[in-house]
């Protein structure tokens, strides 16, 4: 009963509040300078995203924690709060701001773990004509046997990037093989084969593209704008035995068809896809500059969006500050390519993005009620100290 | 006596901005002002020259106005003149400003007094500056050394220099308004004969060789124009031409826009030193671009007016009077130079606010739309707090920090100027009046009102060590005063930085993204709620009020200018290359001025209260 006083007290303690709240602008400064090593993505996973934020010795496996990480600290904020509403203090309308505030900020920080944890993104790049049903991520990849057997639908058996992770073999209903993951590496840098030896963890491939070809593990990229190479080495085994081993990676320009029992299916490793129930199709990108230089001034997609199941079928522009909402979606503008006839659009799924809207809203009434009450006073002072 | 003195040190300071407002601008009979008000497009904006003329000298000389060797000022626009029309002249002026001995010895050998040179005296070592820039330009910015930034500096301010030189004429024949007599002679017969020749008629040789040689050199001279003087197009439009240009699209019209034949007029008149028929010839292309373009050239005549007035400039010189009595009013005449530092300081602020209404409405924009723009609002939010204190409290504190952040924030934006435009057009993601207006505003306000705190906090520290000015009632007031500026502060950059979430949200989908900028932002807001926690639960008190506050400056300053020195993310728009030493200095000195707050209470010369 004494330890928990204990405890309570101190996780209701003022001190704790103020720890916390530098403690985090050392994370946030470290997490930012870190972002030049880094990249945005990989320290926003490690500082911001993560429980705690380890140093890891260069050239081993060894790694210690150094620093609470984004999850902990928030976690730890929220207790803090919580506890010292129901310990410290009364419940008065001078302290309405107050309460006002701290409900806010845990709504941040919850909001924030929400995003953390479910937020979703991924690119639709769309040449002019171009229509599609699916975006892609960035970040990963999935590897996939597609039956091509029918002229008139192709049978898609995927298999995602943690699941290539854990490695092991795979097996399908309708699908004549299964499939063993012998390696896979995240990032990789593909070789042509030299005649000699190789690196012993090399990953090569007995026929198909990769037959003269091997790939090295890379440290996975962080950075906005570069790509990990992924590539995997599999076999494919049908009950009668192995057909042979093959490489699948996301660099590879040309299909890889492998004929099995007279049909003709292809191996392909590929940008995760995210399915829509409609289609985008771009009709037009445009990008202005500013009259006699290069400064881009606008740049805009006119899309047409067609949903089969709502019959929606309208054309959309979509630009800068102007992005396109549409079935829990967000698509917005965020570059081109191809000499300005390929248009690339971010799409964001963030089931929690309107819980920022209300936590802030919260927040800055309170500081505007508590705000107004120190300058009544402040006021009131003055007048009677004249 | 004393009773007159605030209105003596005013009048005095208005009598100054007017003097300076009517002094003629060139010695010579060329009527340069009104030339400077020549509309013409470049950067995606129609500006006047004088503009032109500016921006260019500081991005080449390093400052708006030349001195010469005779000990004389050649103002910018007198100096352009003479670059585009007698560049036989301009080329022997040492404008190309060199801060690298490595570099400028290659001009001046051992004579290591210069930093300035002529392009006749740098002209010779063209292909070698041309290669050792190449070279440097593969190199990162950050990485750069002394002499591959300047060579890089050089070798961008020649290019400018050469464009400049030839954005009206190429200079072959004096007499441009001759010459764009004859080539309208030989249109019509040249095209003529250029017809027949290509059905494969006869055809008259003369004609059709004059008239390739004219179209050749204008080739050259629409490739190396730097600005757009020809309006063209409809009342609104921004689609004007090269001097170049418009004379090659004469061979599809068959006649030479009127435009361009004024201009031409200019050129012969300045070349031929008749200054009657020059300064009629500026006011007929005036008149006429009035007529065709009112709204551009209203604009640009407008622009110009703002130029010569210069308000920031002026401001900064009332802020350091300023600053100067309110120190003295906390030695001798409290009350009266106390008075009068707050009047100067209103005039200087209305200076301010002037000149920031004025550029609004020449942009069309919300006061904030750069990092130049963001140090002249932050000085103006920090001036418009301080002026409130100082008029509770009337004892001098606010108007001396009215005077130290007014003045250091507009030097800061002075020395943003050095790139070159500072209305220049913004990217396309940051077109947004709306977000503009809120976010931006707000955020700014919130670094002035975090400044402002800081800068309270070293009044602070300085009297209390320095001085036994800081009695018990004047300790008090001014920790009141951070405490209030401080609680300002956090209202603005949180609300500021929710802002810019939305913004990001509504445009691109996420509300927080851990960019550079954004985390900038939040270092502020926690840094003051630290603060208001740390004295809330009673652990610090005045002394550590007033330190943690000038942490604050350090703090904010990262976020405002360190975080774009990180080239990272959506908000790094402005990697500045001296910027960084600079920052580093300005944090340093607040670590000192710290560590003296922190020294022992006894070797402050004022008690501080329960000390």
């Amino acid at each position: 009963m004494h330890a928990l006083r204990i405890l309570l007290r101190l996780f209701s303690s003022l001190q704790l509040t103020i720890a916390c709240l530098i403690a985090a602008m050392v994370l946030v400064f470290v997490g930012t300078i870190d972002q030049v090593n880094l990249g945005i993505h990989a320290a926003q996973a490690k500082y911001f995203h993560s429980f705690v934020v380890w140093w890891e010795f260069p050239e081993s496996h060894l790694r210690l924690p150094v620093f609470p990480g984004g999850f902990l600290l928030g976690g730890v904020l929220i207790v803090n709060l919580l506890a010292a509403h129901f310990t410290r203090f009364k419940l008065s309308a001078g302290k309405s701001g107050i309460v006002l505030i701290h409900l806010g900020i845990i709504l941040l920080l919850v909001g924030e773990l929400v995003t953390g944890l479910f937020q979703v993104e991924s690119q639709l790049r769309l040449s002019e004509g171009e229509t599609k049903r699916f975006s892609e991520s960035w970040r990963s990849v999935e590897l996939v046997l597609i039956d091509r057997s029918d002229p008139e639908v192709d049978r898609v058996w995927r298999i995602d990037e943690a699941a290539l992770i854990g490695g092991g073999t795979f097996r399908q209903p309708d699908f004549p093989v299964d499939i063993v993951v012998r390696r896979f590496l995240p990032n990789s840098r593909v070789f042509r084969r030299p005649p000699g030896e190789l690196p012993p963890e090399a990953v090569t491939a007995g026929r198909g593209l990769g037959r003269n070809l091997f790939a090295t593990e890379l440290p996975r990229t962080g950075k906005i704008d570069e790509r990990d190479i992924s590539t995997a080495e599999v076999e494919l085994v049908t009950p009668e035995g192995s057909l042979g081993t093959w490489m699948a990676c996301n660099a590879f320009d040309e299909v890889q068809p492998i004929e099995i029992d007279g049909r003709t299916f292809h191996l392909e490793m590929r940008q995760r896809r995210y399915y829509k129930p409609f289609s985008l199709h771009l009709l037009e990108f445009t990008h202005d500059r500013y009259p006699g230089t290069d400064i881009p001034a606008n740049f805009s997609s006119r899309v047409r969006l067609h949903n089969p199941a709502t019959r929606e079928d309208r054309s959309i522009l979509i630009y800068m500050n102007h992005p396109l909402r549409y079935d829990g979606l967000t698509f917005y503008q965020a570059g081109y390519d191809d000499d300005d006839t390929t248009s690339i659009l971010q799409v964001v799924r963030n089931p929690g993005r309107h819980l920022p809207y209300i936590a802030s809203s919260l927040v800055t009434l309170g500081l505007v009620v508590q705000f107004l009450m120190h300058f009544h006073r402040f006021g009131k002072r003055r007048r009677a100290g004249k | 006596m004393k009773r007159w003195l605030p209105a003596a040190v005013v009048l005095l300071a208005a009598l100054w901005i007017i003097s300076v407002q009517l002094r003629p601008d060139s010695p010579t009979p060329f009527d340069l002002k009104e030339f400077g008000k020549i509309p013409v497009l470049v950067g995606g904006r129609i500006k006047p020259l004088d503009t032109v003329a500016r921006t260019s000298l500081m991005v080449i000389h390093g400052k708006q106005v030349l001195r010469t060797r005779d000990d004389g000022r050649m103002e910018a626009i007198a100096w352009l003149a003479e670059l585009m029309m007698r560049p036989d002249l301009a080329d022997h002026r040492e404008v190309f400003l060199i801060h690298d001995p490595d570099l400028s010895a290659w001009f001046a050998g051992t004579d290591d007094s210069r930093k300035t040179f002529s392009f006749a005296e740098i002209h010779p070592h063209f292909e070698e500056i041309q290669r050792q820039a190449a070279r440097a330009a593969e190199i990162d910015v950050q990485l750069r050394n002394r002499f591959e930034r300047a060579v890089v500096r050089l070798h961008s301010a020649i290019s400018l220099y050469a464009r400049l030189k030839h954005s009206l004429h190429d200079g072959l024949f004096p007499d441009m308004a001759a010459e764009v007599g004859a080539y309208a002679s030989v249109l019509r017969p040249g095209m003529q004969a250029l017809n027949r020749r290509q059905a494969g008629q006869d055809y008259d040789e003369a004609s059709f060789e004059a008239l390739i040689r004219f179209a050749d050199r204008y080739r050259t001279l629409d490739q190396a124009g730097y600005f757009f003087p020809v309006p063209h197009g409809p009342p609104d439009s921004t689609d004007w031409r090269k001097a170049g240009m418009s004379l090659l699209e004469s061979l599809h019209t068959g006649s030479i826009d009127p435009g361009m034949k004024r201009i031409a007029e200019i050129v012969t008149a300045y070349r031929f030193d008749d200054p009657e028929r020059f300064n009629q010839a500026v006011a007929e292309h005036l008149t006429a671009v009035e007529d065709s373009h009112p709204q551009r050239a209203s604009r640009a005549s407008a622009e110009s007016f703002f130029n010569h007035l210069s308000p920031f400039y002026k401001s900064m010189v009332l802020y350091v009077g300023v600053f100067l009595l309110a120190c003295a009013s906390w030695l001798v005449w409290p009350r009266t130079l106390a008075q009068s530092a707050l009047w100067l300081a209103t005039l200087a602020f209305v200076l301010h606010t002037s000149g920031i209404i004025f550029r609004m409405w020449l942009e069309g924009r919300p006061p904030v739309t750069n990092l130049y723009s963001s140090a002249v609002f932050v000085g103006w939010g920090s001036a418009l707090l301080g002026l409130l204190l100082e008029r509770w409290y009337r004892n001098g504190i606010g108007a001396c920090t009215v005077a130290a952040v007014g003045f250091c924030t507009l030097l800061v934006a002075h020395h943003l100027s050095g790139d070159g435009d500072t209305m220049e057009m913004l990217r396309a993601v940051l077109d947004s009046n709306f977000w503009l207006a809120t976010h931006v505003v707000v955020i700014t306000m919130g670094y002035a009102a975090t400044f402002l705190a800081g800068f309270l906090g070293i009044i602070f520290v300085f009297r209390g060590v320095f001085s036994t000015t800081l009695a018990p009632e004047v300790a008090t007031a001014l920790s009141r005063m951070i405490y209030g500026v401080l609680c300002f502060a956090l209202l603005f950059s949180f609300a500021g930085t929710v802002l810019g979430g939305i913004w990001a949200d509504q445009s691109w989908g996420r509300f927080w993204g851990w960019d550079p900028k954004e985390n900038g932002a939040l270092l502020i807001v926690l840094w003051i709620a630290a603060i208001l926690h740390a004295r809330w639960g009673g652990y610090i008190r005045m002394r550590g009020l007033a330190n943690m506050a000038i942490f604050g400056n350090i703090v904010t300053s990262w976020s405002w200018f360190g975080t774009n020195m990180l080239g990272i993310g959506l908000h790094s728009y402005g990697f500045m290359e001296q910027a960084f030493l600079w920052l580093a200095l300005f944090m340093l000195s607040q670590l000192a001025i710290i560590a003296i707050g922190c020294l022992p209470s006894r070797l402050w010369r004022s008690r501080l209260p329960g000390a």
